[in-house]
């Protein structure tokens, strides 16, 4: 079965997981503000949920040791590294502002998806009881 | 499932920044101390963090972090000459702790901030969480 076209939940199911991810991503760099050197991450949302990610010719993963591209390195092999607006001298770039309002939007797009998936099930429900 | 990792990551975090309260409390606490021995004088400490990688096969994704050590300042300390001063040596000197207040206030608000950041990213996945246990009810 296809996970980013469920024939019941469409493309929540995925989008609720690449979310969550994105959460975790978000939180770690909020954790780390103050950590000399740590560079923040983030995932590229649109990108992975229309599929597009990951290189057209990934490269072969043949031992334990191998660093893993595309999409069999999950999506933490996708979390990319962030540009910073203004570059600290310890060598972080984290933007706890941005991160702050990124990990927000994420919140609430996470309960979007969460509020489709619910009424999906409601309507299920209607149908395999059937009273409304 | 992703969002209870959160917990570890921000719970980190918590726990450095009041471990850094803890030490600027320390600091702002001994400003005013001296000593007449200058080996012996109460000398700045701060916390060093570092990047703590909690599943590396799962890619890395979520880091949290840890407190590397202490490091205790070098500057020297400020010397004053008191002949008056119990704890004053045979030239009637003291020093001083080599403590700046402003740094440490500054030092003290960043950690807040910080650890309220932490805090709010607990509420919100907590939250979250929750709503996904109650799916479909």
């Amino acid at each position: 079965m296809n996970v980013r076209n469920d024939p019941i939940f469409g493309i929540h199911g995925y989008a609720l997981a690449l979310r969550s991810q994105r959460m975790q991503v978000l939180a770690s760099n909020l954790a780390n503000a103050d950590t000399p050197g740590f560079k923040a991450r983030d995932l590229d949302f649109e990108q992975l949920l229309s599929g597009e990610s990951g290189s057209p010719l990934p490269l072969a993963v043949s031992r334990a040791t191998h660093i893993a591209t595309g999409a069999e390195g999950g999506l933490g092999a996708e979390a990319k590294y962030r540009v910073p607006l203004q570059p600290s001298l310890d060598g972080n770039t984290v933007d706890a502002q941005m991160d702050q309002a990124r990990f927000a939007e994420n919140a609430l797009s996470y309960q979007v998806s969460l509020t489709l998936v619910n009424s999906r099930l409601d309507g299920l429900l209607t149908a395999i009881t059937g009273n409304a | 499932m992703g969002l209870l990792k959160i917990f570890d990551v921000a719970g980190s975090a918590m726990a450095a920044q009041s471990m850094r309260l803890n030490i600027t409390a320390s600091n702002l606490a001994n400003a005013d101390s001296v000593s007449g021995d200058p080996r012996k004088v109460y000398r700045a400490r701060h916390p060093v963090f570092a990047v703590q990688a909690f599943d590396r096969d799962q890619g890395d994704t979520s880091t949290g972090v840890r407190m590397l050590g202490v490091v205790e300042s070098r500057g020297a300390p400020a010397v004053r000459y008191e002949p008056n001063n119990p704890l004053a040596d045979a030239q009637g000197r003291i020093y001083a702790s080599s403590v700046n207040s402003v740094e440490e206030m500054a030092n003290m608000l960043s950690a807040s901030r910080s650890y309220q950041s932490s805090l709010a990213v607990l509420e919100t996945s907590r939250d979250l969480i929750l709503r996904t246990l109650s799916l479909g009810r």
